[in-house]
């Protein structure tokens, strides 16, 4: 284990561990409730970048994968309310095999194609939930949460916990990809895929190794989302946001590097639930919209490429 | 089971629908289809020609039509000015295939958020005396504001193919489509063509716009269901072919309106990704393709 790695994972640990002793310490639930939506979106936004920043195919399609992740949780609590990391393995699971689905369609689609079918498998995803009585309908049902969790004080502060421990391991699964082989591999798919298919990269391997894994991270993101909101509705799981902000902040972040998808998704994230409480739902999406035109079109390697460039010059004026 | 009179009604419905389909691909057709730009906010450029639209009836009684031709010439100077940014920050450097996708997605939020800020989630709709009457033939009834956006974007096809095939403009779009280097060195920039060429995409979405709100009530984010038609219309009917996109349209609209008699109209919306995605995997030039 080379010495990089072991720091990397200390400092994961170290997070976890800093996360648990928040709970203990802190009690106002809002904050709880607003950085689980902030860490939700670290591990959307890490999520999407493995398929769209390194291997370079939009995916549209976010909410339909994270939904899934949240509706194969609501059948199984429905049937026999498993343990919590249960619900995540099997949204994981199910969100995953969708995502390999989606990556035999890279065999065909392209670019636009591509993207476009990932919007119609949310699109219809959704509509087969709305029609699915069992798990709610297009009404949505209830959901009960747990009364209590040993160790914590409220559920709340457990599902806070258990997204900074997923947030922490998504960015940890996005570094050990870009630092190996499988990154490099991306890298040339995003760059130029026949090339790349020229020189032996095997692609068709990497493509559906990003989907699935891209899949099911924004599936495991998905599950505990019955239990954080109670009520849990189609249009509400399927929600647009959830493809846009999931693009807008690692576009705003950087593409790239695994820390472009934080920073964006943090700064971001936080940026909206102050302007959420602060103005309205609506101004904080016209925000999101306009710095994701903005970064595409000024800054195209987001604040990480600007940082980048920032330090460059700083350091070619002293030399 | 089911009568001659209900299968003709439905099949009636589906073309004039598909007229309108149609008229709401055209422009696609000609971004898309023969230009290479992935203009993915298309249909929220509808969407923004209803507003307009719904604005001036509202307000001044304009009628629907006539709104939407006027706000074309204004709307063809937006297009221009979209275009201007993307080629400038994207196609020039080679960069459309990521970000410029992202771009016109976040366009199409951008657009879909201010409509929603201007005028709320209400469902908006036009006064116009033929809205709301209806005439028959037989059993087969046609409903005016169906029939009137079939007519209009049967005639907007038309012009754009007779403007494609018999102006100089036109046919420089083609020749821009088909090999961009040889008509540079004819002396004719593509640049500028493609320019113009976008510019009149924009123009009749507006106009299509202008169909939409006569057919139903629109609200901002209804533009989301339209992204898998204009495509699956464009594709199917072949990129940047008008017949194409004519009978891909009428075909669309068809197969709509059946799915919706038989099925419910909630599995409507289905059908459009289905022909995408079938016509992708079986036949990728579509019907007409070049």
């Amino acid at each position: 284990m080379s010495k990089e790695r072991k720091l990397f994972l200390i400092v994961a640990a170290v997070l976890i561990v800093g996360a648990f002793l928040i709970t203990t310490q802190m009690e106002n639930r809002f904050y709880y409730k607003a950085a689980y939506v902030v860490l939700q979106y670290v591990v959307l936004a890490t999520a999407w970048n493995i398929l769209g920043g390194y291997t370079g195919y939009v995916n549209f399609g976010t909410a339909g994968f994270f939904a899934m992740g949240a509706y194969t949780a609501v059948a199984l609590i429905k049937t026999w309310k498993p343990p919590l990391y249960l619900l995540l393995v099997m949204g994981g699971l199910v969100s995953g095999l969708l995502g390999l689905g989606i990556g035999y369609l890279t065999l065909r689609l392209k670019g636009v194609f591509f993207s476009i079918a990932t919007l119609a498998l949310a699109v219809v995803l959704q509509m087969l939930i709305s029609n699915w009585s069992y798990v709610g309908g297009g009404a949505g049902t209830a959901i009960l949460k747990p009364r209590s969790v040993p160790l914590f004080s409220n559920y709340d502060e457990f599902l806070f916990f258990v997204m900074a421990s997923i947030a922490v391991v998504s960015v940890a699964v996005a570094w050990l990809i870009e630092k190996s082989w499988i990154g490099r591999g991306m890298a040339a798919i995003r760059d130029n895929e026949e090339a790349a298919e020229c020189m032996g990269v095997p692609i068709l391997k990497l493509k559906l190794f990003a989907t699935t894994v891209s899949g099911a991270l924004m599936g495991i993101a998905g599950a505990p989302f019955s239990y954080f909101v109670v009520y849990i509705e189609p249009t509400s799981a399927f929600h647009l946001d959830y493809a846009v902000n999931s693009l807008a902040m690692p576009m705003i972040g950087g593409t790239t590097t695994w820390m472009g998808p934080l920073v964006g998704a943090v700064l971001v994230g936080t940026a909206q639930q102050i302007a959420t409480v602060t103005l309205s739902s609506e101004m904080n999406l016209l925000i999101v919209g306009s710095l994701l035109v903005g970064f595409v079109v000024f800054a195209p390697d987001g604040l990480v490429g600007l940082f980048g460039k920032i330090r460059s010059r700083l350091a070619g004026r002293e030399a | 089971m089911f009568s001659i009179e209900f299968l003709l009604n439905a099949l009636v419905a589906g073309i004039l629908l598909g007229g309108f389909y149609a008229a709401m691909s055209a422009g696609l057709s000609l971004s898309f289809g023969l230009l290479d730009v992935v203009n993915i906010a298309h249909p929220a450029f509808i969407i923004f020609g209803s507003y307009l639209t719904y604005y001036v009836n509202e307000h001044f009684g304009f009628d629907p039509i006539l709104a939407g031709l006027v706000f074309a010439v204004p709307s063809y100077f937006l297009g221009v000015a979209v275009y201007k940014i993307y080629y400038n920050s994207f196609e020039k450097t080679g960069a459309e295939s990521l970000r410029g996708l992202v771009f016109f997605f976040g366009l199409f939020f951008l657009i879909e958020v201010i409509l929603i800020i201007t005028y709320g989630v209400d469902y908006r709709l036009v006064r116009a005396f033929y809205i709301g009457k209806s005439t028959s033939i037989g059993s087969v009834g046609i409903a005016y504001r169906l029939f009137v956006p079939f007519l209009v974007g049967g005639i907007l096809a038309a012009v754009l193919y007779l403007f494609l095939t018999k102006t100089f403009f036109g046919r420089a779009i083609m020749g821009v489509a088909q090999d961009s280097l040889a008509v540079q060195l004819m002396g004719v920039d593509p640049i500028r063509i493609k320019t113009v060429a976008f510019g009149i995409g924009i123009a009749t979405a507006v106009i299509a716009g202008s169909l939409l709100i006569i057919i139903g009530p629109v609200e901002p984010t209804i533009g989301r269901e339209y992204i898998g038609r204009v495509f699956a219309v464009t594709v199917l009917g072949g990129l940047g072919s008008m017949t194409g996109t004519l009978v891909g349209g009428l075909i669309l609209g068809v197969a709509e309106s059946f799915t919706s008699s038989f099925f419910g109209p909630s599995w409507a919306l289905a059908v459009s990704f289905g022909i995408l995605l079938i016509c992708l995997a079986v036949r990728p030039s579509g019907l007409f393709g070049r």
